[in-house]
């Protein structure tokens, strides 16, 4: 087989390339930016490879390959730090982790889940590189049959894990899983550019909402604020158990799994269009369903860790097959890649079809260098866990400004635009409230993440297939019911069949008592009411526009129907029925602080900055809030707010990045980082 | 019509977004946001995959590279300021099958083929394939959606789209390969103009017949009128002058000198004429003066060749601007 003739020769050149004592210094200087970036939540590969862009013009290739890649590659790995101890999903790849990693924190067990969920990753990037290094050579011909049907399959599937996450009342995951899709159709419609309930009056709205702040308001605010009512450390308990070495033989003991979910995340990333957002869904759903008592999914089970993460290292391998041969960037960060690999050298790697003809060496070193990657920081990672762990036991009061900063810093470079906080203040109370109320956030987020793919390739689709079936009934049925696509359907109903029957065991958020009527039904009708005028916002879109409104008519009106016969069910149902979860009575008895009190500090961050700035308003907040809501001393305070802002000026200016202005900026002209 | 200032604008987004870690970094952001409270705001997406892209990555480093320090220029969104615009070109390719059925340069017996096009946009800068292939009487229906024009080629790769066209920079890189493989063959290039304002054959592609040659060996096709004249004027505004780099209106007279002579230096580079071919095709790349000219060249689009295209594309997209 000429297959191994071609590739062994290149393999053993990008081993010469990459088995080089200075290309695995900078692999590792890499790693170690890349970790240093992607601790923190919302900050991720684009903002450290916007760092290197700079330097890789004329660099030699292999070297800037290696810190290029040592970055990108950590990034799934480390924002894992974030999901398990703070219940903030780091970046889009570990959404899912956040199910079950957190609750594990909360038991005192954060060193146990980060060491499974690191040694996963590990082994999620090796089995992807090897699946790559072979794959690689086929995948041209195996993408191109990924058509337009088969993406729009292929999003469904991920949206059939909705079934999963849907929380003891199915429906509710329902509605929840068509608000988030009707969020995601705000803004300019991609078929012909039609508003969906935004104007040209605010441009923020027309370019839609961005999911690094949907993510971050879902999930990092209501727990930030949760914990923050709490008053007391993230973990329970205050003897860290667990340490890292049972997470890794947790691994071990589940490694069948970690195999299958390894290969879910390449196959998933190879194609391209989707990007990854999806891989940890799927992949989690999958741990779900492939595990015999799922009562403990949702408060901690570590099989929910395992899945996704190591998944999502897998998916960085794959999403290689669009970026490399096809010269598709999957992500954004993908998009800088490419367009710093065409710095490096002499600027002759061309990504694109080109790339395995001309340099599979370099193709090869790409691939082992991110198994590489995946090695060296999984190391560092887990043998910080330990330490990073002990953050579970300090005070939220101090740790919560440091994380309000930090994620508003992190929403902001999103759009560099004050309305970016506001977008982040507004979903985060959505998010709070479905918390609340035990609306399935997950489902939410799968809706919101699936619903510009679902859209775009439903209208696609329809649109070729019309064509195709005016040259014939047979070539139009060939489009659509291809074999690719009959497999997938017969995934998905078989997934949603056996979720459903499922749903009902899994607590994906914990168990919440139901308490009174009234609040949970107010709640529903908010969220009736937003339906109805989105409906009508979408049914106004004129003819000549149609793509751009069945869509969120259709979503919206499936959603209403939901609503309507919750609204029944309420009525009919008595209190203390599971439909009236109520997080307020749950949690009555440990919450030190109101929920409106604490929500306030948040909003006087916002309010004072979109007065004064973001530096200034930040150093009024960690100021008054260390003093104030966490009780220590003045000097305590200005020592704590000095060392915030300080933090908060370097990573701008190493990034360089600007913060967001006030109304004063607008009169007065102020030196950075005031401006 | 504001879609040939918003692609612009997109390219400053662009340029931003892909270098912003040096000075330009100043102007992020500036997509979707108003220029100056004008009328119509068009919000224009931009793609990682697009010409766009690969144009910001070409220059992003060799600026960097010649600015010296690191100016932080505050502004307001007002009238910018233009330090450099770039040239590009575009071609149209079709697979293998449909190609041999062109009599030469004559493209009448491609009107019974039913086309789908990955598009954009019919208001975006695809307005120029769009009418160009109408004028030769192909049936070309544009399939919404795509977030730029690499999505646009794997729309054709994949063979569901089955005509499609790219920038000259994004031809020289993804489709080259495919012509070579013999799964793509160009059609016609849109041309360049020389220095008395005529269409003549692109120098980065002097093989290729330009639209004008295809349209005039076709029935049917007219290189003069109404529906000409609209179509050089959008190609004019569309691709001669396609990219430009932006300064905000605050910015001071030092900070445009500044830029000015930075992006000369790049230009005076000894290798740049060869690293740019490759990348980017042989197309002028203009500062100073000759980039004004080029501005008003591509803003200053005659009316009627706008009312013509509001007029087309409301007919036949059932678009309408205002």
């Amino acid at each position: 087989m000429d297959l191994f003739s071609v590739a062994l020769p290149a393999l053993s050149d990008a081993a010469n390339l990459i088995l080089q004592p200075i290309v695995l210094g900078y692999l590792v200087l890499g790693v170690v930016m890349g970790l240093c970036i992607g601790v923190f939540p919302g900050l991720g590969g684009i903002a450290g490879l916007s760092l290197l862009l700079p330097f890789m013009f004329g660099m030699d290739p292999v070297l800037g390959l290696a810190l290029m890649i040592g970055m990108v590659a950590v990034v799934p790995t480390s924002d894992t730090f974030a999901s398990v101890l703070m219940g903030i999903p780091g970046s889009s790849a570990s959404q899912a982790t956040v199910l079950d990693g957190f609750p594990l924190a909360k038991k005192g067990e954060a060193a146990r889940a980060l060491s499974a969920a690191f040694a996963s990753s590990l082994f999620g990037g090796l089995v992807g590189a090897a699946f790559l290094t072979v794959f690689i050579l086929v995948a041209r011909p195996i993408v191109l049959e990924f058509r337009t049907p088969e993406l729009l399959m292929i999003t469904i599937f991920g949206l059939s894990m909705v079934g999963i996450l849907a929380g003891r009342v199915p429906l509710k995951g329902i509605v929840a899983a068509g608000l988030g899709m009707m969020v995601g159709t705000i803004g300019e419609g991609d078929s012909a550019g039609e508003l969906r309930m935004a104007t040209y009056d605010m441009p923020y709205l027309v370019d839609g909402l961005k999911l690094v702040i949907v993510g971050l308001g879902i999930f990092a605010i209501p727990e930030i604020v949760a914990l923050l009512r709490q008053d007391r450390a993230i973990s329970e308990t205050s003897v860290l158990g667990g340490g890292w070495m049972a997470g890794v033989r947790d691994w071990f003991a589940n490694i069948w799994l970690s195999v299958r979910c390894s290969i879910i995340g390449v196959v998933v990333g190879v194609i391209p269009g989707l990007g990854g957002s999806v891989v940890d869904w799927i992949a989690y759903g999958h741990a779900v369903q492939t595990t015999k008592d799922k009562t403990k999914f949702g408060s901690g089970e570590i099989r929910g860790v395992i899945g996704p993460e190591s998944s999502n290292n897998a998916k960085e391998g794959g999403g290689l097959v669009p970026t490399l041969l096809f010269g598709i960037p999957g992500s954004g960060s993908m998009a800088i890649f490419i367009g710093a690999i065409a710095l490096l050298g002499s600027g002759n790697i061309e990504v694109g079809p080109s790339m395995l003809k001309n340099n599979l060496d370099i193709t090869y070193s790409i691939v082992w260098l991110l198994a590489l990657a995946n090695v060296v920081g999984t190391v560092i990672c887990i043998a910080a866990s330990g330490g990073i762990a002990r953050l579970t036991t300090i005070p939220f009061g101090l740790l919560a400004p440091f994380l309000f900063m930090i994620i508003s810093f992190a929403a902001f470079q999103s759009g560099q635009d004050i309305m970016d906080l506001v977008a982040l203040f507004a979903i985060g109370l959505l998010g709070i409230l479905m918390r609340r109320f035990d609306w399935s956030r997950p489902a939410f987020l799968i809706g919101f993440v699936l619903s510009n793919p679902a859209e775009t390739y439903a209208n696609q689709a329809v649109q070729i297939a019309r064509s195709r079936f005016r040259k014939g009934f047979e070539d139009g049925i060939d489009y659509i019911f291809s074999p690719i696509v009959i497999v997938l359907v017969i995934i998905t109903v078989v997934s949603v069949v056996v979720g459903l029957r499922q749903a009902k065991t899994i607590m994906a958020e914990g168990e919440v008592n139901s308490g009174s009527k009234r609040a949970p039904l107010i709640f529903l009708l908010a969220v009736l009411a937003y339906l109805v005028i989105a409906y009508t916002n979408a049914a106004m879109i004129p003819d000549y526009a149609a793509a751009d409104r069945v869509f969120p008519a259709f979503v919206a009106g499936v959603s209403i129907l939901g609503c309507l016969v919750l609204v029944i069910q309420m009525m009919m149902k008595p209190e203390t029925d599971a439909m009236f979860a109520d997080r307020e009575t749950t949690d009555r008895s440990e919450n030190a602080h109101g929920l409106w009190p604490t929500l306030a500090w948040f909003a006087g961050l916002l309010i004072l900055t979109s007065l004064v700035g973001f530096i200034l308003a930040l150093a009024i907040f960690l100021v008054a809030f260390i003093r104030f809501r966490a009780g220590k001393s003045w000097f305590y305070a200005a020592l704590y707010a000095a060392l915030g802002i300080a933090f908060m000026c370097g990573m701008a200016g190493l990034l360089n990045r600007d913060f967001p202005p006030g109304l004063l900026q607008s009169f007065v002209d102020l030196p950075w980082p005031l401006t | 019509m504001n879609a040939i200032k918003s692609t612009r604008r997109v390219a400053m987004g662009l340029l931003a977004a892909a270098s912003a870690s040096f000075a330009t970094q100043s102007i992020a952001g500036s997509h979707g946001i108003d220029l100056a409270g004008k009328t119509v705001e068009w919000v224009i997406p931009f793609s990682e995959t697009g010409g766009s892209a690969k144009w910001a990555n070409f220059y992003a480093p060799l600026l960097s590279e010649a600015l010296p320090g690191d100016p932080r220029v505050r502004y307001e969104y007002g009238d910018w300021n233009v330090v450099l615009a770039s040239g590009t070109g575009g071609v149209a390719y079709l697979p293998p099958d449909l190609a041999g059925k062109m009599n030469g340069m004559d493209a009448s017996a491609l009107r019974d083929t039913d086309f789908i096009y990955g598009s954009q946009g019919a208001t975006r800068l695809d307005l120029v394939p769009l009418l160009a292939w109408e004028m030769l009487g192909l049936n070309v229906e544009p399939v919404f959606g795509i977030k730029g024009r690499g999505d646009g080629r794997l729309m054709f790769e994949r063979g569901e789209a089955n005509i499609d066209y790219q920038t000259s920079s994004s031809f020289l890189k993804g489709v080259t390969p495919l012509v070579e493989d013999g799964t793509a063959v160009p059609m016609m290039s849109w041309g360049a103009l020389d220095a008395d304002g005529n269409i003549v054959r692109d120098p980065t592609f002097p093989d290729m017949p330009t639209f004008k040659e295809v349209c005039e060996a076709t029935d049917g096709c007219e290189t003069s009128g109404e529906q000409w004249d609209a179509w050089k004027a959008f190609f004019i505004a569309g691709f001669p002058a396609q990219k430009m780099v932006f300064l905000p209106a605050g910015a001071s007279n030092d900070a445009i000198v500044t830029y000015t002579a930075a992006f000369e230096a790049v230009k005076a580079r000894a290798d740049f004429a060869e690293i740019s071919a490759g990348r980017l095709g042989k197309y002028p790349q203009m500062t100073g003066d000759e980039a004004k000219g080029a501005l008003d060249s591509a803003t200053q689009v005659p009316d009627s060749a706008k009312n013509f295209v509001v007029g087309w594309l409301k007919d036949r997209y059932g678009v309408s601007l205002n």
